[in-house]
Order: structure tokens, then C-alpha cells, then sequence
């Protein structure tokens, strides 16, 4: 389990954190909600140790991250960047390969062991056919797939996502939803940003809201996402719109009612 | 996420491994070298080249005479200018494909941090000073070295090193050195040093000896195996910075020990032979097209291929007309042509 407590971050003299604590184990699915410009990303940032907090302190299972070896950390804890554009055309697999930098170290070539690891993490994710296919040319969706492959391969069971959805279609979006789902599921610890109030309603086990530089409030999607609390992180006034079971469907705009429609 | 118009069979084998690829450059490589050395104002056929060296190995056994003949036409008039071509050709593909990949930016050249304009103000700037050959050699070297410290002084003074304001740092300290090298040609001797700057700058590999190369060998040799060791880490910087420290890659320290072996191995080839343009941008990318974009791969084809580039255009430099070319006009002319070749093969990874 990792986790980040109390952290203070400022960004050239504007402060972005302002203690906020975030914990990510094993077995959940985990929504970090924020506005833009938020600090969402520097909190994952400083979670994976790529920043460093100017107050607070990351923990993985108890042990403090800053004198880690970068390598036994990667080993644990994965990074899935926003969707971009390689500058040259590695394949698919060559991108999966590349997490097995941390088990192999950057001297050492790739072995059998390591093409199988990649092999298993593309078949997982029913990508084994794009395999030979440069990422540049595979589409949006099928690219954050392959950078989730990575993680796989870098046999890490906490997986730390910035806007996995973002930038892709609805069915890709509803699709790498339901496929994070089942890996939180199969035992792998889950935490992504977004901005959409609407994705983590489903399948989460936790949200956690940013607001201010602070987490504002931790929960259940159930205890967390009222329309109040979209009111405060967005100044917007919405309805939640619940299904005959009263779980809650989707967030509405007030005053938008389809009835007005002609 | 399940397709459903494609198959879903995998491959249990990489394509890539199906035949290897990786083995054709060093093959040409070695082809190329026994042909440069076949070539000349005295030809000899291939076989008599692989026979005398045969012989040399003790592997046969040649007449005295012939052997005498063969070796000061092989070994003392052609193999230095030879080894030359290999090694300058080697080492600016190498660096050309280190600093595309760590500059995420398949048009950035050995150049690009200002080192080749460094390295000729430094040149021309030991010619005015005497013109002594070690001299020269020297304040090529140095030169080539103070632009990049200047370009990367820039970057980090005001951009905190970030690739961006390292290439503009490159830029702003090539366009010093270019204009610090207008001032030495303005100051030059026009009958005597002006011609001779203008020929060093041209490029040769006329003027090498094999003491000269001893002692540059050796850390081009090192400089390039180390680069070719670094090719994973390389793949991982081309990603983005925050992805390979995520990966447990030591960033800072990757980028540097690139930049200053990049940077020492093409300084020593202007050592070596003067300016030569060209190669290191065109060379990586006929690489790629060979065995792909992966780094560990791709930086043992380019070494490869560099060589054979070279190798061919001094052939040509040394054998079109009866008085030698200077080698950077050969590669440059020879450049712009294959260039637009390759440009159409990889357009259409370009274009997006």
C-alpha cells in the first residue's frame, strides 16, 4: 500500500498542495476528482516520487519512498501517463517491453522470461494483436492500453493513472473503465485522475475529491459525489439522477430538464 | 479491447526476430571495408585485398615482393584513411541517433549543441595561431567542447536544463562560434591560412596518420560501445523524462553522460577530418528503416551503417575525378539525394 500524508507543494511561489493525503492498496479502484489546475497530477507526481514535497511525507508499505531504489520502487508501483505521441515508431511491443527495465536494469538485454512477461501483460489486456503494430499508428484508445501493458510488464501491483480516459471516445472510455474495474478485481491496486464527475460513480470503491490543495473528502462514490460537492469543486448546481435501486446514474445540470425539450 | 474485425491470434515469436536484420549492416560493413581498400589509383580486385589479408593473419602465404607491394599500398597508404572513414562515420551516426533519441526529435543532428561550429572556430583559430597539425587538432577539440558547455550553460541559467532551452542554448552558442569563426577568417592570412581554413572546413581524411588515430581511437571506440550500452535507457528517455525515472531509468544522469560522450566523439571527428554534415542526421534514419527505432538495436546499425556511408563517399571523393574532393561536399551532395529517399519511406510516421 502507498501512501502520501500531508503534503504541501508549491509550484514557483503558487502553492498547488496543501496537505492533502492520499492512500492507494491493493484491490481498489480509486477516482481522484479535482478541477483542472487542481494539483491532481502533481499529487501523482509526488506519489510516484517523481516530485518532491516540500512538506509531508510517501510511503510505500510503511517504508518512507525518498531513499528508495528507483528500480525496487518501479517494481511496485507503475506510472500510466496521459495517452501522447511517441516521437519515433516503437511497436506496441516494444513499448511493453520497456517495462522491464526496472527487473532488468537498462544494461541488460531483454530475455526470453521478459518477452513472455510482455507477451502475458498484452494478452491480458486482448491486445496480443496489435503487438507488431507501431504505437504511433494504433488509435487513442488502443495506446493507453499499451502504456497500461507496460505497467503490467513491470510485474507492479499498484497502478497510478493520469486521466487514463481522457482524450478517448465513449466506447473506449466505457470499455478501459470496465477493464480497470476487472483489474482492481484480479488484485491490482488502481488510482486515476479525472475531471468527470460521472466516471468514478461506477466501480469505484473509492473517490477522493481535491479541492484547494486538500482532499476535501474521501469515500464511497455513494457517500461522495452529492450535488453538493460538485457545487463546490466546479460552481456548478447539478441533479443526480438515480436509477430505481437509488444508486446514482449520472449528474444533470439544474434546470436543463430534457421535459423542456421539444 | 476486443476487436472484433481483427484476428486476435498472437504471435509467440517478435515479428522482428523472424530473420535478422540487425546482421546486414555490419555484414555491409565489412564488405565495404574490403572494397574501400580494393579501390584506388591502383586497383586491385577484392579477392587479391582478402588475399593479402589472409596472408597478413598468416593464414596463407604470399611471394615477398607482391606481399611488400600490397602491404604499403594496403597497410600504410589506404587502411589509415580507412579506419579514419570508419570510425568518423561511425561515431557521428551514433551520436546523431543518441541525440535524436534524447532530444525526442528525429531532425536533431550531431550539430546540434553547437559542437561542429565550435569545433571548426577552434580549428581555424590553431591554423591563424601557427598551423601546427597537433595544434589545430587540439583547439578543434576544445572549441567543440566550450560551445557545448556554453549551450548547456544557457539551458540550465535559464530554462533548468529542459530539452527545449537546450536546443535553444545549442543554437545561440553555434551562432556565436559561427560568428567567431567569420572573425578568424577576417583576420587570416588571405594567400596562406584562408585557403587552408577554408579546406580544413571542407572536410578530408586525406591527412590522417596512423599515430593520429591511435590516440583518437580510443575514446571513440569507448564513447561509441558506450552509447550502443545505453540504447534501453535511450528508448525510455524518448518517451518522456517522467515515464523512464517512473521506469527506475536515472534520468539526469543518462542525459548528461549522452550529451558529453555524444559531444566528445564528434568533436574528435572534427578532429580527425574537419567538418562532415550530413551523416548523422541521414544515417539513423536508413537505420531505422533497417531494424527499427529500438536504441539497443538501432545504435549498432547506425555505427554499421555510418562506416559504409563514409566508406563510399571518400571511394567517391578519392576516385571520381583525378584530384580528390573534399569529403563534406561528397557526403553533402551524396546526403541530400538518399535523404529525400528516406523522407519518403518515413513520411507517413511523420505526418502525424
Amino acid at each position: 500500500m502507498i501512501e502520501a500524508r500531508d503534503i504541501h507543494f508549491a509550484y514557483r511561489g503558487r502553492r498547488v498542495l496543501t496537505g492533502a493525503t492520499l492512500s492507494l492498496a491493493p484491490g481498489e479502484l480509486v477516482c481522484l476528482l479535482g478541477a483542472n489546475g487542481a494539483g491532481k497530477s502533481t499529487l501523482l507526481k509526488i506519489l510516484l516520487g517523481l516530485l518532491k514535497p516540500a512538506a509531508g511525507k510517501v510511503s510505500l508499505g510503511g517504508t518512507p519512498i525518498a531513499g528508495m531504489d528507483r528500480r525496487k520502487l518501479a517494481q511496485c508501483l507503475a506510472y500510466v501517463p496521459q495517452v501522447h505521441a511517441a516521437p519515433f515508431p516503437y511497436t506496441v511491443r516494444e513499448v511493453a517491453l520497456m517495462g522491464r527495465l526496472p527487473v532488468t536494469g537498462m544494461f541488460r538485454a531483454a530475455h526470453a522470461a521478459d518477452h513472455q512477461a510482455v507477451q502475458r501483460a498484452l494478452d491480458h489486456l486482448a491486445i496480443g494483436h496489435l503487438a507488431d503494430r507501431p504505437y504511433t499508428e494504433v488509435s487513442g484508445g488502443e495506446r493507453q492500453l499499451a502504456l497500461i501493458a507496460r505497467a503490467l510488464a513491470q510485474d507492479a501491483r499498484l497502478l497510478v493513472m493520469d486521466e487514463p480516459l481522457a482524450g478517448l471516445d465513449y466506447g473506449h472510455q466505457v470499455r478501459l473503465l470496465a477493464r480497470l474495474e476487472s483489474l482492481a478485481e484480479e488484485g491490482y491496486g488502481v488510482l486515476m485522475t479525472t475531471h468527470d464527475p460521472d466516471q468514478p460513480l461506477h466501480g469505484c470503491q473509492r473517490v477522493a475529491m481535491l479541492i484547494d490543495g486538500c482532499i476535501a473528502s474521501v469515500g464511497t462514490p455513494a457517500d461522495v459525489l452529492t450535488p453538493e460537492a460538485i457545487y463546490q469543486l466546479y460552481g456548478i448546481r447539478v441533479d443526480l439522477l438515480r436509477a430505481a435501486d437509488g444508486n446514482g446514474l449520472a449528474f444533470r445540470p439544474t434546470g436543463r430538464s430534457t421535459a423542456c425539450l421539444p | 479491447m476486443v476487436s472484433t474485425a481483427r484476428p486476435t491470434t498472437t504471435a509467440t515469436v517478435p515479428k522482428s526476430l523472424n530473420w535478422p536484420r540487425w546482421f546486414v549492416a555490419p555484414l555491409l560493413a565489412l564488405l565495404a571495408t574490403v572494397l574501400a581498400l580494393s579501390f584506388g589509383r591502383y586497383p586491385l580486385p577484392a579477392w587479391e585485398t582478402l588475399r593479402f589479408l589472409a596472408a597478413s593473419t598468416g593464414l596463407t602465404s604470399m611471394e615477398p615482393d607482391r606481399y611488400a607491394l600490397l602491404h604499403n599500398l594496403i597497410v600504410e597508404i589506404r587502411l589509415p584513411r580507412i579506419l579514419a572513414a570508419i570510425l568518423v562515420g561511425a561515431s557521428l551516426s551514433v551520436s546523431g541517433a543518441s541525440y535524436q533519441a534524447l532530444f525526442r526529435n528525429p531532425l536533431v543532428s550531431p550539430g546540434l549543441l553547437g559542437v561542429l561550429a565550435g569545433a571548426s572556430a577552434g580549428a581555424a583559430l590553431g591554423i591563424i595561431l601557427g598551423g601546427n597539425w597537433l595544434l589545430v587538432q587540439a583547439s578543434a577539440f576544445l572549441g567543440g567542447l566550450a560551445a557545448v558547455g556554453i549551450g548547456v550553460g544557457i539551458a540550465h541559467l535559464f530554462g533548468g536544463g529542459s530539452l527545449v532551452m537546450l536546443i535553444l542554448g545549442g543554437i545561440l552558442s553555434g551562432a556565436l562560434f559561427t560568428s567567431l569563426l567569420s572573425v578568424v577568417k577576417y583576420l587570416a592570412d588571405p594567400y596562406n591560412q584562408l585557403p587552408a581554413i577554408v579546406y580544413w572546413l571542407m572536410g578530408s581524411l586525406g591527412q590522417v596518420n596512423l599515430n593520429d588515430m591511435a590516440w583518437a581511437a580510443v575514446p571513440m571506440v569507448a564513447g561509441i560501445v558506450l552509447l550502443c550500452l545505453l540504447g534501453r535507457a535511450l528508448d525510455a528517455l524518448a518517451m518522456g523524462d517522467d515515464e523512464a525515472q517512473a521506469l527506475g531509468v536515472p534520468v539526469r544522469t543518462v542525459r548528461l553522460v549522452t550529451i558529453a560522450t555524444a559531444t566528445l566523439v564528434s568533436a574528435l571527428t572534427v578532429s580527425i577530418a574537419g567538418m562532415i554534415g550530413w551523416i548523422g542526421l541521414i544515417v539513423p534514419h536508413i537505420a531505422r528503416l533497417l531494424v527499427g527505432p529500438g536504441n539497443a538495436r538501432l545504435l549498432p546499425a547506425a555505427a554499421s551503417l555510418g562506416a559504409v556511408f563514409l566508406l563510399c563517399a571518400d571511394s567517391l571523393a578519392r576516385n571520381l575525378f583525378a584530384t580528390e574532393l573534399p569529403i563534406g561536399i561528397v557526403t553533402e551532395l551524396l546526403g541530400i539525394p538518399v535523404f529525400l529517399i528516406v523522407l519518403s519511406r518515413v513520411r507517413r510516421a511523420w505526418a502525424q
